[in-house]
């Protein structure tokens, strides 16, 4: 290899860490001030592309000259930065008082509509930008051809550290910024208006993912999936970078540049998977990213956000659950094959997603990645019944098994961690199994995945499968229910609410925590053997991203503060779903529009505005 | 949302009058409908799907206006969003099955719900019409009894663009494929393939960019340092045109020969506007050469009622009715066996000629368009395009009895 050869290549990687720094800077100013994890990033730098390739061409036709090419990166940039605004004042700032992650949830439903909403605006043809002139050709280094282009690009990233550097030491909005990043109580407590300054940094995150978009144009077409492909990758910058911290980030879309572009060279398919290989490194040996800084708020006890009193059933609860219970057994009776269907997957989903309550709500614990655990159990027991030759019974035992195995293997790492580096390392790990499950074709069947799961002969009916289903369900929520009003599940509380004083009272918080990471591994792995018999294959979506935020919708919806509302959420969140989907194809504008109602409506969720009326009455 | 709805309606009513005009010497179908379940990613690759959906509503308009099949009952085709994971697609399947009574299975996008639906279709013994799914794996080692394909698949496509580069000298080959099933086993059937068309040809260079995500700037970096002669492209939608912009400023495609599959196609070749490369030997459609007097008239028809250039997904669309039509007037019944038994050879006249289902491994023979890419004004387009029917590039018959599962 010449060494022209390695410099380009280097360059290449410099000007794609340059375009990723400028989206993940954003991120890392959102999440440093107002600790939202803002799924709807993605969205807004999809939206800076769509705004350039409309705006642009139109600029563009009054004089073709790159004053005005970049006057409409800005413009766009900055119309997009007014829509971070309007959904800072419509949305998050209602959120504010309630669990941080409820926003998660709402920026979640926000990126599902605004997928439909450029659909419906822009059609779904991709939309290419044009190049930039004066920057089309190409220049020579060192013998090879360069895109001028990209050597602007490479100028943009330090340009734009610098430019934040100075609003952020040189102004009073800068430092307001500085000093909610480090604690914000501080902040709030000193007298500074919060939701000016929330909706500035929104504005500020906004106005950088859709600069970041925008200046994609000249090489990359906008279209409608271009914010779920860049949105994992952002949060991983930050991650690596210290969430909050500016400068981190730009070391880390540096580092994951650069190992890019030389990693395709030795890998050529190691692009599915580096970036998460890289993060749980990171994660593993600095627990707070390369330039992060523990929370300030770390060592207080902070206010528990979660399962806060775990009541028995009243008479009231009592009948609602038997009438649930009822139900449950009866939709094969009065049901069509449709709807028995649809009840054995929403008891499927509560069983998943009432363990991962089990983890967030009771232990603190809060996984990005639980759809591991659940597509490791389906993979387990499929792999069993059509490699292995064995029958249905065994299968769903090794199951659970496998879940709780590999949970335990990702959980001792796991709970070395806290707060959101800790959901990243689950989310890290998730995306490895993932990619493993996707390109170890011979023994996974790669992303066309295995077919031909099906239960034993004497469960093959929808009926019968409906009640194994039911009755695996049931049993295993009640059992974690259980282990939540037990000793152990109060002593998970107590490490959750403040780590420190249970440690100091003899608790060994990382154990506890390890043996319920492994606990909700083996439900969720018992989920997804159930699931897989259900649909009869195995693929890797089901331990995909997707996936693992459905669960934590479902949980979100249902309320991580009351023991049963994972259940309520998982039922809801499916039936909205399968509501919708038949009725248009524009279903998932509807979906996200729904969860945001709910989260408005009832910004504890369901069970908790279930708990409102009940102390009302 | 109201006006999309509303335009929509309204668009589909101007249709059904328009054609209701246009055939005044027969009788409409009457009696109840033929129910057929058509899944699809509707939501998630609506490049395709559109035009797809529009093409089979134009099909079974015209077909209904005609007389409908089995001797007058109207055609109905029930379309609905598969989510795009198989597990969404089972569900919505069975949705189709048992809710809507829908007498048999048609449709979606991706090989992994294609899969998942095949195998559904053989364990509730319902028949499965895969239009769209390029996997192999759909008619060879995982192919059962229920499930058919009709466009043809990785194999007959990669083979397509291979025997047109017959004759060429280049030596060193790269390929560039995207990181899931389809790139994987359209690279696999390239290099076994390639030998054969060049004598001597080697691999050089593999780069497998993840789907959607490809860093254009790496990737053509690492296929240039390979000095290749020929470039193999997997490369489609949006990752294709962030490698071809890449590629024309590094000068990655000077002086070499590019075999790419599906880059004629208009779904594809349009985002390109007027950096389409010049050469690339390519699968696709070129409509605007058609010369065929049945398929015009569809083209025209097409046009006029959707106000729009036909796709590669609206001819699928309307070979897809047609074969549907002709399978039931050939069955006589909506009952899955006698459907099965009369898809086996069926031959259908369609407007791109003749498509026989082969019984052998349940593929159609249903072809595409080869040529190669040339700049026209704006767009691109395709040049020394002829249609390459599948019959001839179909798997072998030795391979298709040791790949398939006995039944």
């Amino acid at each position: 290899m010449d060494f022209g050869f390695l410099v380009v290549q280097s360059l290449s990687g410099l000007a794609s860490a340059s375009s990723l720094f400028v989206i993940a800077s954003g991120l890392t100013l959102v999440f440093g001030v107002t600790r939202i994890v803002n799924f709807a990033h993605g969205s807004f730098y999809m939206l800076g592309a769509y705004m350039a390739v409309t705006v642009v061409p139109w600029l563009l036709d009054f004089d073709r000259s790159p004053l005005l090419f970049f006057c409409g990166v800005l413009i766009s940039a900055a119309v997009v930065g007014v829509l971070g605004v309007v959904m800072e004042v419509l949305l998050l700032r209602r959120l504010y008082k309630v669990p941080e992650l409820f926003q998660l949830l709402a920026t979640f439903g926000v990126v599902l509509m605004v997928q439909d909403a450029v659909l419906w605006l822009w059609g779904p043809v991709e939309i290419p930008g044009p190049r930039a002139p004066g920057l089309r050709h190409g220049v020579e280094i060192l013998g090879q051809r360069f895109p001028a282009y990209e050597l602007f690009l490479i100028c943009v990233g330090p340009a734009v550290l610098g430019l934040l550097w100075l609003l952020m030491h040189r102004t009073r909005f800068g430092i307001l910024i500085r000093a909610a990043t480090r604690d914000r109580e501080m902040v709030g407590a000193l007298g500074v208006n919060q939701a000016m300054l929330f909706t500035g940094t929104l504005f500020l995150g906004a106005f950088l993912a859709g600069l970041g978009g925008a200046l994609q144009i000249p090489r990359v077409s906008a279209n409608s999936q271009m914010d779920l492909s860049i949105i994992t990758e952002a949060f991983v910058v930050t991650v690596i970078g210290g969430m909050g911290s500016v400068p981190g980030a730009f070391l880390a879309a540096v580092i994951i540049g650069q190992l890019n572009s030389f990693g395709v060279l030795i890998f050529p398919k190691i692009t599915l998977v580096l970036v998460f290989l890289l993060m749980a490194v990171v994660l593993v040996v600095k627990p707070w990213g390369l330039l992060g800084r523990p929370e300030a708020a770390a060592g207080r006890a902070a206010l528990p956000e979660g399962i806060l009193a775990t009541p028995r059933f009243g008479p009231w609860e009592k009948v609602i659950l038997a009438v649930v219970l009822v139900a449950t057994l009866a939709v094969p009776v009065f049901g069509d094959a449709y709807t028995v269907k649809v009840a054995t997957e929403v008891l499927i989903f509560a069983l998943a997603a009432f363990s991962l309550n089990f983890l967030v709500g009771n232990g603190g614990i809060v996984s990005f990645g639980h759809a591991a655990y659940f597509g490791l159990g389906a993979y387990a027991a499929g792999l069993l019944v059509t490699k292995g030759g064995l029958p249905m019974e065994p299968a769903l035992i090794a199951a659970p098994i496998a879940g709780a195995a590999f949970a335990a293997l990702f959980g001792f790492f796991v709970v070395r961690l806290s707060g959101i580096y800790l959901a990243m390392l689950t989310l890290a790990f998730a995306q490895i199994a993932y990619a493993v499950c996707f390109q170890w074709v011979e023994v996974t069947g790669g992303d066309n995945g295995v077919v031909g799961v099906w239960p034993s002969a004497w469960a093959r009916s929808r009926d019968v499968f409906h009640y194994l289903v039911a009755a695996c369900c049931i049993l295993g929520i009640a059992a974690l229910r259980h282990v939540i009003y037990a000793p152990f599940g109060a002593t998970l509380r107590a490490a959750r609410d403040s780590e420190q004083r249970a440690d100091a009272i003899g608790i060994d918080v990382r154990m506890h925590r390890w043996l319920a990471f492994t606990l909700a591994g083996g439900a969720a792995g018992l989920a997804g053997g159930l699931y897989a018999f259900s649909k009869g294959s195995i693929d890797p979506t089901l331990l995909s991203i997707p996936m693992s935020i459905d669960f934590l919708a479902m949980l979100l919806l249902g309320g991580m503060q009351t023991v049963m509302g994972a259940v309520a959420g998982a039922a809801a969140f499916h039936t909205i779903k399968d509501f919708f989907m038949p009725l248009t194809d524009h279903w998932r504008f509807f979906l996200g529009a729904s969860i945001i109602a709910l989260v408005l409506i009832f910004p504890r969720g369901l069970s908790g505005a279930y708990g409102a009326l009940r102390r009302r009455a | 949302m109201a006006g999309f709805t509303v335009t929509r309606r309204s668009a589909l009513a101007a249709g059904g009058g328009l054609l209701a005009g246009l055939r005044p010497g027969l009788a409409p179908a009457q009696g109840t409908p033929i129910k057929i379940g058509e899944l699809n990613s509707y939501a998630r690759m609506a490049a395709f799907a559109m035009p797809y959906r529009n093409a089979i509503q134009l099909a079974v308009d015209q077909i209904n206006a005609a007389g409908g099949v089995m001797g007058g009952r109207p055609l109905e085709f029930i379309f609905r969003d598969d989510g795009s994971t198989p597990g969404d697609a089972v569900r919505v399947a069975e949705d189709l099955l048992t809710r809507e009574g829908c007498a048999f299975l048609a449709g979606t996008f991706l090989s992994n719900v294609g899969l998942a639906v095949s195998d559904l279709a053989n364990q509730r013994k319902k028949l499965f019409l895969a239009t769209e799914p390029l996997t192999d794996a759909l008619t060879m080692a995982q192919g059962n009894r229920y499930t058919w394909r009709l466009r043809p698949g990785t194999y007959m496509q990669t083979r397509m663009v291979v025997e047109a580069a017959r004759g060429k000298t280049q030596k060193r080959w790269a390929i560039v494929a995207p990181n899931y099933e389809y790139g994987q086993s359209a690279a696999a059937n390239f290099k076994k393939l390639i030998g054969i068309a060049i004598p001597g040809a080697e691999i050089v260079a593999e780069q497998y960019p993840a789907l959607g995500r490809v860093d254009a700037g790496a990737t053509v970096g690492a296929l240039a340092q390979a000095r290749p002669d020929g470039i193999f492209n997997v490369l489609f939608g949006p990752d294709l045109t962030a490698f071809v912009r890449e590629g024309n400023t590094r000068g990655l495609f000077e002086r070499r020969l590019v075999l790419s599959l599906l880059t004629g196609e208009p779904e594809y070749m349009l985002p390109l506007g007027d950096e389409c490369p010049d050469g690339w030997i390519t699968t696709g459609y070129p409509w605007e050469q058609v010369q065929e007097a049945p398929h015009k008239a569809f083209i025209d028809a097409y046009r006029a009622r959707f106000n729009d250039t036909p796709r590669k997904g609206s001819v699928l669309g309307y070979v897809t009715a047609q074969v549907v039509a002709s399978m039931l007037n050939k069955a006589n019944s909506t009952e899955t066996e006698a459907l099965v038994d009369a898809l086996a050879d069926l031959p259908t006249q369609t407007i791109v000629g003749p498509v026989v289902m082969r019984a052998l491994d349940h593929q159609g023979t249903m072809g595409t368009w080869v040529g190669e890419t040339v700049l026209r004004g704006r767009t691109g387009t395709m040049r020394n395009a002829r249609y390459a029917d599948g019959a001839n590039y179909m798997f072998p018959e030795d391979e298709v009895r040791a790949a398939r599962p006995r039944s």
